[in-house]
C-alpha cells in the first residue's frame, strides 16, 4: 500500500468574485522512502496540493470539490480534528518558503523546536539534547551554543535549516517542501538542496519537494509530476521525464534550463495560446 | 538597550518643557492680566481689587521674568495655591490619589481582560455570526456617550433598584459597596473601542506566516492563539492601551464628579466649576506629567516584550 | 417687508425641493431601491450634478440677500463654514477621479449598511440645514429659520410637561389649565420649550461643531503630515516635537484649559477651535505615515527627476494618495467631536446656556431625574438623538474602510 493516495482530488476557493478551481481533478501516489517533485509555474496549483495534504488551507474559501487524499491508510479529508492535529507535524511536516516570517520572531529557535516536540513525542525527557541534534542534522555547527537565539539574529540559510530541524525533529513519515530554497539567494539554495540530499540519503523518509525550478530535481527526486494550470500534465521518473518529455509544457520548461556552455541565441517562451488550445481539448 | 533607554529618557526632557511652555502660554499669556483678574474676581469687581489680585500674583512683571518664575515653579512641583480653598495643590493631590486609584486601577483592568477575551474569541470564531455580532455589539457600546453610561447607571441601577449606592465614599473596606458600579461602568467605556482595535490587531498577527507554522506542527487553534498571536500582538496592545490613557482620564474625572468619590478627578471638576485657574493649570501640568511618563515605561515595555528591539 | 416674505416662501421651497432631490438622487433611493438606476449611471450623475448645481445655486442666492439687504452678520460662521467644507469637498472631488476611489466607490454603492449609515447622516444634514439658514421674520427683527417657519404650530408652554400631556407637569388642581397644545411629542423642558424641537436644532449644534472643527483640523493636520512625511530631517523632528507636546497633555484636559481661558463669552468658534487644535494630531500622524511610505515609491522619483517642484510632488501626487485616511479620519472624527461636546457642557465649559445642544441637554437632564416625578424625557430624547448620530457616522466610517481596503475587516 502506498504511503501517499491522491485519488481524483479537487480544490476549489470560494471567493467574492467567483468560483476559482485551483486544482482540477489530480492523481498522485507516493511510497515510503521516495522522493517525489510537484514541478509548475506560480499558479499552478502545486503549492494548494501540498497545503491540502494536511488541510492547511482556510476552510471558509477552500472547498474539497472532490477525491480522497489516503495517507496510510485513513482519508484526511474525512479525518476528525484530533486526528488531524496528529497527523500535522506528527506524521507529515513542513518546511515553507520564507524562513524569515515563517518562524515565530518573539520565542528562542529552541522553544519553537521544543513546542514540536512535546506535542508530539511527549516521552523525549532531554529536550535540549534532542533539539542541539537535530540542529547539527541539518548542518548548523555550535548548536548548543545557538540555542536560546532568536530567528532574526540567524542568515536567511540558517533559519531554514532550523525550519527543516524543527520539521525532523517530530520524525515525520512524510516531509513537505514548499519552495524552500525561492527566497535565498542561489549559493545559499546550492547548500540547503545538498543538505535535503544528505537527508535523503540518511533518513528513512518520504519527502515531497514542490518547485518552479527543474533545475534543482536532478540527482534529488525519483519521481517528478509537472502540473500546469490546475491539473498533471506529464508525470514518471525522473530520468524519462528528463531526457524524454511528452507535453509540450513539459518541454519547453525543461529548455529554460540554463545550461553551461549552451550556445543561446533567444529566450525560451511558454507558448500560452498553444497550451490553452491544448487543454480546450 | 541600555542606550535605547538613555536616550527616551533624555527624548522626555524636551517634551516636558514644551508643555511647561504651553501652560505658560495658555494660562498667562492668552488673557490679559486684566482679563484674568475679571475672571478670577467677577466683572463687578473693582479696579482696585483687580490691581491688588494682579500685583500679589507677579502679573505685572515682564512675561520672560514670569516665565522663569513659572518654569521653576513647575519643575519642583511648587503649585500655586488653589484660589478657591487656598490649599497647596500639592497637597490636595496627595489626599486625592487614593480614591483616585481605588476606581481607575480596578476599573481599567477589568476592562482590558473583558476587551482581550472578547476579541481572542471574535479571532477564533472569525467571520461568523458571533464574530459580526459582538462586532456591531461593540460599534453601538462606542456609540454611547460616557454621560449616558453614568446617568443610566445611576438612575436605573441605583435609584431605581436599590442595588447599590447611588454616590459617596468611605476610606477603607467600606468603600468597597460605593465602588462596584464606578468601577463597572469605568471598565465599560472603553471596552467598545479596545475589543475593536484588539480583533483589528489579532486579525492581522493572523494572517502571518508563522501561524501556518504553528498549525503545520501540530497546535490546536487555542494554543496558536494564546501564545503565539497572543505574544506578538502584545506590543500595537500596548501601545493601543496606553493611548487609551487620556480616555481613561476623562472617564475618571466624569465618574468621580458623578458618584462623590473625592479623587483627582473631583477636584479638577470642582475647580473649573468655581474658575480657580491655579488648580486647573495643576491637573492639566500633573496630567500631562502622568501621560509623559506613562509613554516612557512602555517603550521600556516594548524593549521587554519584542526581542528584535531588545537584542539590537 | 413683502418682498422679503415673498423671497423666504421662494427660497424655502426652492431649497427643500434642491435639498431633497439631491439627497434622494445621490444617496438613497437609486443603490437601495431602482435597479435601472444602478446600470444607467451616467444618467444619474446628471441629473445628480444638476440638482447639486441648483442647491449651489440657491445657497448663493441666499448669502448674496443677505449680503444685500446687509444684514449685521452676513460673514457668519455658517458662510465660514460652507466655505470651509467647500474647499474639502473641492479636493476630495479632485481626488476622487483616481482609479483607487473608483473601485471603492463600487464597493461602498454594495455596501447596505454603509448606505443606510449615510442615509441617516444626510438626514440629519438635512435638519441641520433646515434650521441654519435664517432671516429676519419674527418680531422686532429677530431672525427666524426654515426649522422654526415649519413648527410654527407648536408654541411653547411656561413649564414642564409631560409627552403628549395636557397639563403643565406640576399642575395638580382639579381644573388644570389647558396647555397651549396637546401635542408635544417628547414633552416640553423647564421653560416650556418643545423637547422634540430643541431635539431637531441640537442637530445644527452638532453638526456646526463637527464641521468648523474639521474645517480646522484637516487643513492643520493633513499639511503638517505631509511636510514631516515627505521633507523628512528637521521639518519632520519639528512636527514631530509639536505634535508630541500637544499629545502629551491628555486631551480632555487640554480642551477643558483651552475653553476655560476663554471665560464667560464661550462660542460654538471658541468650541471649535479648542477641539481642533487637540485634534489635529491624530490626522497628522496617519498622513505623515502614509506619506513616508509613499514618497519612498518610484513616481515620487520619477516626478522629481523631471524637474516637479516640491509643491508640485505634494499636491498633486501624495495628497490624493491619502486622501481615503482623510475621509475615513474625518468621518470617525465627527462623532467623537459630537461626543466630546457633550463631555464638555456637562463639566459646564462647553456651549453657552442657551444654545440647543444635546451636550446642555443631558446635562440638565441629569438634575431632572432627581426631581419628582421624575422628568426623562429630556435626557432620553438628547441622548437617543445623540446616540443616533454618532452609531450612523461610526458604522459609515467603517464601511468607507472596508470600501477602501477589504482585506482589513
Amino acid at each position: 500500500m502506498p504511503l501517499l493516495d491522491i485519488r481524483q482530488l479537487a480544490i476549489h476557493f470560494h471567493t467574492e468574485s467567483g468560483v476559482v478551481e485551483a486544482v482540477k481533478g489530480i492523481n498522485l501516489t507516493l511510497e515510503k522512502g521516495e522522493t517525489l517533485a510537484i514541478v509548475g509555474e506560480s499558479g499552478s496549483g502545486k503549492s494548494v496540493t501540498g497545503m491540502a495534504l494536511t488541510r492547511l488551507l482556510p476552510e471558509p474559501p477552500t472547498k474539497y470539490a472532490s477525491g480522497e487524499i489516503i495517507f496510510d491508510g485513513k482519508d484526511v479529508l474525512k479525518m476528525r480534528a484530533d486526528d488531524l492535529r496528529k497527523l500535522r507535524g506528527g506524521r507529515i511536516a513542513y518546511v515553507f518558503q520564507e524562513p524569515s516570517t515563517s518562524l515565530n520572531p518573539v520565542f528562542t529557535i529552541r522553544n519553537q523546536i521544543a513546542e514540536a516536540i512535546r506535542l508530539h513525542r511527549p516521552e523525549v525527557k532531554n529536550l535540549d539534547a534532542e533539539i542541539v541534534k537535530h540542529l547539527e542534522l541539518v548542518g548548523i555547527k555550535d548548536a548548543a551554543a545557538r540555542l536560546h537565539s532568536y530567528p532574526h539574529q540567524l542568515s536567511g540559510g540558517m533559519q531554514q535549516r532550523v525550519m527543516i530541524a524543527m520539521a525532523l525533529s517530530c520524525q515525520p513519515d512524510l516531509l513537505v517542501a514548499d519552495e524552500p530554497t525561492t527566497a535565498l539567494d542561489v549559493t545559499i539554495q546550492a547548500q540547503i538542496m545538498d543538505q535535503f540530499r544528505e537527508l535523503r540519503r540518511t533518513l528513512d523518509m518520504a519527502i515531497i519537494l514542490i518547485t518552479h525550478n527543474f533545475g534543482i530535481i536532478d540527482g534529488f527526486a525519483d519521481k517528478v509530476a509537472v502540473m500546469f494550470r490546475g491539473r498533471i500534465v506529464e508525470h514518471g521518473s525522473t530520468r524519462e521525464v528528463l531526457t524524454n518529455p511528452q507535453h509540450p509544457y513539459t518541454k519547453a520548461l525543461i529548455q529554460c534550463i540554463p545550461r553551461l556552455g549552451a550556445h543561446q541565441k533567444r529566450l525560451i517562451t511558454i507558448d500560452h495560446a498553444a497550451l490553452d488550445a491544448l487543454e480546450r481539448k | 538597550m541600555f542606550t535605547y533607554l538613555i536616550r527616551r529618557l533624555l527624548y522626555a526632557i524636551p517634551i516636558l518643557l514644551g508643555v511647561i511652555l504651553l501652560t505658560f502660554l495658555l494660562f498667562r499669556v492668552v488673557n490679559t492680566p486684566a482679563q484674568q483678574a475679571i475672571n478670577a474676581l467677577g466683572q463687578k469687581s473693582s479696579m482696585a481689587a483687580r490691581d491688588e489680585w494682579i500685583k500679589t500674583r507677579g502679573l505685572d512683571q515682564p512675561l520672560t521674568a514670569q516665565f522663569r518664575v513659572h518654569v521653576w515653579r513647575m519643575a519642583t512641583f511648587n503649585f500655586e495655591p488653589s484660589e478657591t480653598s487656598k490649599r497647596p495643590m500639592g497637597e490636595v493631590f496627595r489626599q486625592g490619589v487614593v480614591p483616585s486609584l481605588c476606581v481607575t486601577f480596578p476599573g481599567f483592568v477589568l476592562g482590558f481582560i473583558i476587551s482581550l477575551t472578547l476579541s481572542l474569541y471574535q479571532v477564533f470564531a472569525r467571520h461568523s455570526a458571533a464574530d459580526r455580532g459582538i462586532t456591531v455589539l461593540c460599534i453601538m457600546m462606542m456609540s454611547v456617550p460616557t454621560v449616558v453610561y453614568i446617568i443610566f447607571g445611576q438612575a436605573v441601577l441605583a435609584l431605581g433598584s436599590n442595588w447599590f449606592p447611588v454616590s459617596g465614599f468611605q476610606p477603607g473596606l467600606g468603600a468597597i459597596r460605593f465602588l462596584l458600579l464606578p468601577v463597572a461602568i469605568m471598565a465599560i467605556i472603553n471596552l467598545g473601542y479596545d475589543a475593536r482595535m484588539f480583533r483589528a490587531i489579532f486579525l492581522e498577527e493572523i494572517a502571518q506566516d508563522y501561524v501556518r507554522t504553528a498549525y503545520a506542527k501540530g497546535l490546536p487553534a487555542t494554543k496558536v492563539l494564546s501564545r503565539h498571536v497572543l505574544k506578538n500582538g502584545m506590543i500595537a496592545l500596548i501601545t493601543l492601551v496606553v493611548g487609551q490613557l487620556p480616555k481613561l482620564i476623562m472617564g475618571t474625572l466624569l465618574i468621580e464628579s458623578f458618584f462623590g468619590i473625592p479623587g483627582i478627578g473631583n477636584v479638577l471638576v470642582q475647580a473649573i466649576q468655581t474658575g480657580d485657574q491655579p488648580a486647573v493649570m495643576a491637573c492639566a501640568y500633573l496630567g500631562a506629567l502622568l501621560y509623559i511618563l506613562a509613554l516612557t515605561l512602555t517603550d521600556i515595555l516594548y524593549a521587554v516584550a519584542d526581542p528584535r528591539i531588545r537584542l539590537s | 417687508m413683502d418682498a422679503l416674505k415673498l423671497f423666504t416662501d421662494v427660497f424655502g421651497a426652492a431649497f427643500f425641493f434642491a435639498l431633497g432631490f439631491v439627497f434622494l438622487w445621490w444617496v438613497a433611493m437609486p443603490p437601495l431601491f431602482i435597479p435601472w438606476m444602478r446600470s444607467d449611471r451616467e444618467a444619474w450623475e446628471r441629473w445628480g450634478s444638476w440638482s447639486t448645481l441648483l442647491l449651489a445655486g440657491v445657497v448663493a442666492m441666499y448669502y448674496g440677500v443677505r449680503y444685500f439687504i446687509q444684514l449685521p452678520s452676513w460673514l457668519s460662521g455658517d458662510l465660514l463654514l460652507v466655505g470651509g467644507l467647500g474647499g474639502v469637498t473641492f479636493l476630495l472631488v479632485r481626488a476622487a477621479s483616481s482609479e483607487r476611489w473608483e473601485r471603492a466607490l463600487r464597493r461602498f454603492r454594495g455596501d447596505r449598511l454603509g448606505l443606510a449609515a449615510l442615509s441617516v447622516v444626510c438626514l440629519y444634514i438635512f435638519v441641520g440645514a433646515l434650521e441654519t439658514f435664517r432671516l429676519p421674520m419674527g418680531e422686532f427683527g429677530a431672525e427666524k429659520s426654515l426649522l422654526d417657519l415649519i413648527v410654527q404650530k407648536i408654541p411653547n408652554e411656561r413649564s414642564y410637561s409631560a409627552p403628549l400631556a395636557s397639563k403643565l407637569l406640576n399642575d395638580t388642581s382639579a381644573e388644570p389649565t389647558p396647555l397651549n397644545s396637546n401635542f408635544h411629542l417628547l414633552g416640553t423642558e423647564q421653560l416650556g420649550k418643545d423637547v422634540f424641537v430643541e431635539t431637531l436644532k441640537g442637530c445644527r449644534t452638532a453638526l456646526i461643531l463637527g464641521g468648523l472643527t474639521s474645517a480646522i483640523y484637516i487643513p492643520l493636520g493633513a499639511l503638517m503630515g505631509l511636510l514631516g512625511g515627505y521633507f523628512r530631517k528637521w521639518v519632520d523632528d519639528l512636527v514631530q516635537y509639536l505634535y508630541s507636546v500637544l499629545a502629551s497633555v491628555p486631551e480632555i484636559l487640554l480642551l477643558v484649559s483651552i475653553m476655560f481661558v476663554q471665560g464667560q463669552n464661550r462660542n460654538l468658534l471658541g468650541m471649535s477651535i479648542a477641539l481642533g487644535v487637540t485634534g489635529w494630531v491624530g490626522l497628522c500622524r496617519l498622513v505623515r505615515g502614509e506619506t513616508m511610505r509613499q514618497s519612498e515609491r518610484t513616481y515620487v522619483t520619477a516626478a522629481r527627476s523631471i524637474g516637479q517642484s516640491h509643491w508640485q510632488i505634494m499636491m498633486r501626487h501624495l495628497l490624493p494618495n491619502v486622501m481615503h485616511l482623510v475621509l475615513i479620519n474625518f468621518v470617525l472624527g465627527f462623532s467623537s467631536i459630537v461626543l466630546t461636546e457633550a463631555v464638555l457642557s456637562y463639566l459646564g465649559v462647553g456651549c453657552p446656556v442657551g444654545t440647543a445642544s444635546w451636550g446642555l441637554m443631558i446635562d440638565s437632564g441629569r438634575s431632572e431625574l432627581s426631581r419628582d416625578p421624575v422628568v426623562w424625557w429630556n435626557l432620553t430624547a438628547a441622548a437617543v438623538a445623540l446616540f443616533g448620530l454618532v452609531l450612523a457616522l461610526n458604522l459609515l466610517g467603517d464601511s468607507l474602510r472596508r470600501a477602501f481596503d477589504p482585506k482589513r475587516s
